[in-house]
């Protein structure tokens, strides 16, 4: 058993919904009790679709489990094929139905339906979301196109004179973090340097679309959590390339648009950018100087935690105390990205082991997921969001990607919102009695909003050895600004448990400020 | 009157014939309860033991508010526990201790089994009495089921109480009191404490208590009042340890709330003459208040999907005061017993489902085109884009309606969404 307070991924069959939901004219039967529909809500609430998710739940309740649930299932399947004629049927387990053993797979073939019928295997209790979608995805491109493999050696077929080149987008799915907005910021980038996009896959995607992928150039894995594999497929089986960079941020963006104009032979020696690409200016302005050495924390799905640790570090100056994921098949990807930014990477889907992380290095910001937003109000830290899971207003109406220089933009603005403005920092830093603006007060510009320290709550500090601070030190780290002091307490009291100290003054206070820096 | 004399009087034929569908059920289970239970109950701390399927759960229906400290997670069982590799019990020791390390304050530590841990037969209340015994004096383990399995939304309510019970005093023999079960907000509390008191009625006490730490205490004298209608088991067991339930409709409304006030103070022996004396100030406020909002329901068609047993009374109550009429009241069980004053109150012709076959309910409800449709939020915003107005249903247990000073509130809950499609240009 695992103690989990939140969880950074749903069962995997939310995976498989995520990509039959995403696509058109597909359906998935999902055995499961009574209940699991809640799933609708995150389609339909958090994502606010105008139609229920293509799945048919068989709901079982203590009254099936006599020995009637394969009957309940054979029947669900049946009525909705009835009911809602797809041209692919999908069908899984949830987590209780996997006890139960019904082999839902294996009835369904059973029934002989004119369609093509896909059982999922999907391990409830080893893996998780991400990995359901993209063995869905994987399941389903290769169900659809196992038949149109051309023999093992064959060359690509030549681009037909005057065709435009074009690429796959795969990856992209529904309750995806701003998947919407990437797919159109990515189709105006290809745009600009003359590639088409062929198929978006799953998102929107019929299952005749899925049979039209080999007709690209080339592959684009914008999720690679989601879409290595499939891509990875096409690349074995139909000779096409995949572009693997992210454009999430300018650096990444820029070379992400070099890569595809090389998938199709095109030589790009200066990368258009656009008017409205205002992230770099932005960030050289003089108004973000104060940003430069701003300690980051970063957490979240692999591809979103990689790209943040880039731009905080290249595009916006920060400094990363620290970087993390909970995509454990991109593991390496992060352990290497942490070791070039010489941090300790944090590779977990233990909350609690990111919450005490976080305390540990009192960074000056954190970028995560909603579950960071959490531990950052627990902490008092200033937070924003880089990836899912995400609650509803991380599905904002107005355009709001993260790939493309739209998407830097976004970013610029969303990570620097939380912080503390320049010259507030500075006044507070100046005067610390004001009735107003005063050391615990957050931000002003963030109105009401409270980011102080829940007060009393048990710390995940270990017990420290016993030492004490002198009256007018603990007077004196009150004066250093409330989003450095956690640090500044830290550094401090491990300078003086370091040299044996047993009572920090406020000598030993500037001491170790003059050790550590800021 | 008990439950059983009054079903006498009552018989099955009264109110309106009940249509039973069995099919696809778009409903929640009963670990939902928590996100309210564990606001109401400040010092308890509910600790599922399921699957990552039961933490997503929670998380997707409380993650929006951001916790510093949240009351609730889930032991999320792992391979190694279903292939025995594990021990069960062994595991969940570990895990309630890391709970009780990190949350010392908690007095009460409920163990809440989901439809995994029913399957696997995990026993949690085997498991609650040995960690009972283990922190006695610190922290009381209580196990209860949630499991969609055998529990649907508000049931999850019902289970817990029901596993409060033990934990209940008694109340020393010859000690009259009135108990009202059912989770109600605050500020609903406080004013049904005010108008009992008025009533000369007292002392009153509440279950789910704010703290179990005053928990009420229970006799053979102790009087109920059911503040909602999904507690079976609950209403069930108290009168097992000898409390008397008051059969009544449910306070929603005027007319529920003077029959359910009413209820109480006869049995207790108030004069109707005081009754009318005290409530007079409420009852007139209210008639002011829902007579704006009836104006605006009268005359529409509602369409009730099941959700959390609410729907008999609030429909009652929509029809009787607000002038609506109901097309369908669907509820995902209905308790002959404990819902037979409600169902008196009914329009004979009412169709009225116990259950659901969720694609047939949408058949019947597109050809009827009501005006309104009360449902859970898998399905209203489909269904707005439809062009159908809707209610979404789970706010009727996440906001004050009970009593006389809710009435117009409850109404106008209703009355929201009809009002928007009318005010929006978009």
């Amino acid at each position: 058993m695992q103690l989990t307070l939140w969880s950074y991924e749903g069962p995997p069959h939310i995976g498989a919904m995520r990509v039959a939901a995403s696509m058109r004219d597909t359906h998935l039967i999902l055995h499961a009790p009574q209940g699991d529909t809640y799933a609708d809500l995150l389609f339909t609430m958090i994502e606010r679709r105008t139609s229920r998710p293509p799945v048919t739940y068989t709901t079982f309740q203590a009254r099936e489990l006599g020995g009637d649930t394969a009957e309940l299932f054979l029947s669900s399947l049946r009525a909705a094929y009835e009911r809602f004629r797809p041209e692919l049927l999908l069908v899984g387990e949830s987590c209780t139905a996997e006890l139960l053993q019904d082999q839902p797979g294996a009835l369904a073939r059973g029934m002989q339906l004119p369609i093509p019928v896909l059982p999922l295997e999907l391990p409830a209790y080893t893996r998780k979301e991400n990995w359901g979608a993209a063995e869905t995805l994987y399941q389903i491109v290769r169900a659809l196109l196992k038949d149109r493999v051309p023999p093992p050696g064959s060359a690509r077929p030549q681009r037909p004179a005057g065709h435009q080149p074009t690429a796959n987008l795969l990856g992209p799915t529904a309750l995806g973090f701003r998947c919407r907005d990437d797919v159109v910021e990515v189709e105006r980038l290809l745009d600009s340097i003359g590639i088409g996009v062929n198929v978006v896959v799953p998102l929107s995607a019929s299952p005749a679309d899925i049979r039209r992928l080999p007709e690209a150039d080339f592959n684009i894995c914008l999720h690679p959590e989601i879409a290595e594999q499939t891509g990875e497929w096409l690349r074995r089986h139909f000779a096409q390339p995949m572009v693997k960079t992210v454009p999430i941020g300018i650096g990444a963006t820029r070379e992400f648009l070099k890569e595809c104009a090389a998938a199709v032979g095109l030589v790009l020696d200066s990368v258009p950018e656009p008017d409205w690409s205002r992230m770099p200016w932005y960030s050289r302005s003089v108004d973000s100087t104060y940003l430069t050495g701003k300690r980051v924390f970063v957490f979240g799905d692999a591809t979103h935690a990689l790209a943040a640790a880039r731009i905080a570090v290249e595009e916006l100056g920060f400094r990363l105390v620290g970087l993390g994921t909970y995509s454990r098949e991109y593991a390496r990807e992060v352990r290497e990205a942490a070791r070039r930014y010489e941090v300790e990477p944090l590779i977990t889907d233990d909350y609690l082991e990111v919450e005490k992380r976080v305390a540990e290095l009192q960074p000056d910001l954190v970028l995560g997921t909603q579950m960071e937003r959490h531990i950052a109000k627990r902490l008092g830290i200033p937070c924003a969001v880089i990836s899912a899971p995400v609650h509803i207003q991380d599905f904002p109406a107005r355009y709001a990607p993260q790939m493309g220089f739209e998407g830097a933009n976004v970013i610029f603005d969303t990570w620097v919102h939380p912080l503390m403005m320049g010259l507030e920092e500075h006044l507070i830093t100046m005067f610390r009695e004001d009735f107003e603006f005063h050391e615990d007060a957050p931000p002003s510009h963030l109105g009401s909003i409270q980011t102080r320290p829940v007060q009393g709550s048990p710390a995940f500090a270990e017990p420290g050895p016993s030492i004490v601070w002198a009256a007018d030190a603990e007077q004196e780290l009150k004066k250093i600004p409330f989003f450095v002091r956690g640090k500044a307490r830290r550094n401090t009291e491990r300078f003086a448990a370091e040299r044996g100290i047993k009572t920090i003054t406020v000598e030993t206070l500037y001491d170790a400020k003059a050790h550590f820096g800021r | 009157m008990t439950v059983a004399s009054l079903s006498a009087t009552v018989g099955a034929d009264i109110g309106p014939k009940i249509n039973r569908e069995r099919g696809q059920r778009q409903v929640f289970c009963g670990l939902a309860g928590i996100v309210w239970l564990h606001r109401k109950i400040q010092d308890a701390f509910f600790l599922v033991v399921g699957s990552r399927t039961c933490a997503h759960l929670l998380q997707s229906a409380a993650g929006v508010m951001i916790f510093a400290e949240p009351r609730f997670a889930t032991a999320i069982l792992q391979e190694r526990d279903l292939a025995g590799l594990a021990d069960c019990n062994q595991e969940l020791d570990r895990v309630v201790g890391e709970v009780i390390q990190r949350r010392p304050t908690i007095k009460t530590l409920f163990l809440v089994g989901s439809c995994p841990s029913e399957v696997i037969k995990l026993d949690l209340h085997k498991a609650a009495e040995r960690l009972s015994e283990h922190y006695r004096d610190q922290v009381r383990v209580i196990a209860y089921s949630a499991s969609g399995l055998e529990t649907t939304f508000t049931q999850g309510e019902d289970t817990c109480l029901h596993a409060l019970l033990p934990e209940l005093p008694v109340r020393p023999e010859g000690e009259r009191s009135l108990l009202i079960v059912g989770t109600l907000p605050d500020v609903v509390e406080d004013q049904f404490k005010r108008l009992f008191g008025e009533l000369g009625i007292g002392p009153v006490e509440f279950l789910p208590p704010r703290h179990l730490a005053d928990a009420p205490a229970v006799g053979r004298n102790t009087l109920l009042l059911l503040a909602q209608p999904f507690l079976s088991e609950t209403a069930r067991a108290l009168q097992k340890r000898g409390a008397t339930l008051i059969p009544a409709p449910y306070p929603f409304g005027i007319e529920g709330s003077r029959a359910w006030f009413w209820a109480a103070a006869k049995t207790w022996g108030v004069s109707r003459e005081r009754f009318e004396a005290v409530i007079a100030p409420a009852v007139e406020r209210a008639a002011k208040g829902l007579s704006r909002q009836r104006d605006l329901l009268a005359g529409k068609r509602i369409w009730f999907l099941p959700d959390s047993q609410l729907e008999v009374p609030i429909a009652r109550f929509l029809h009787r005061e607000c002038g609506m009429e109901l097309i369908e009241v669907a509820t995902p069980f209905l308790d002959r017993q404990l819902i037979a004053e409600e169902l008196a109150l009914l329009p004979p012709q009412v169709s009225l489902t116990e259950g659901q076959d969720l694609e047939q309910q949408l058949v019947r409800l597109r050809a009827a085109r009501p005006d309104l449709t009360v449902c859970g939020l898998g399905l209203a915003n489909p269904l707005e884009a439809k062009g159908l107005r809707t209610k979404w249903s789970i706010e009727l247990v996440f906001t004050p309606i009970h009593g006389f000073d809710q009435a117009a509130d409850l109404a106008e809950l209703f009355v929201r969404p009809l009002l928007r499609a009318e005010r929006l240009r978009v």
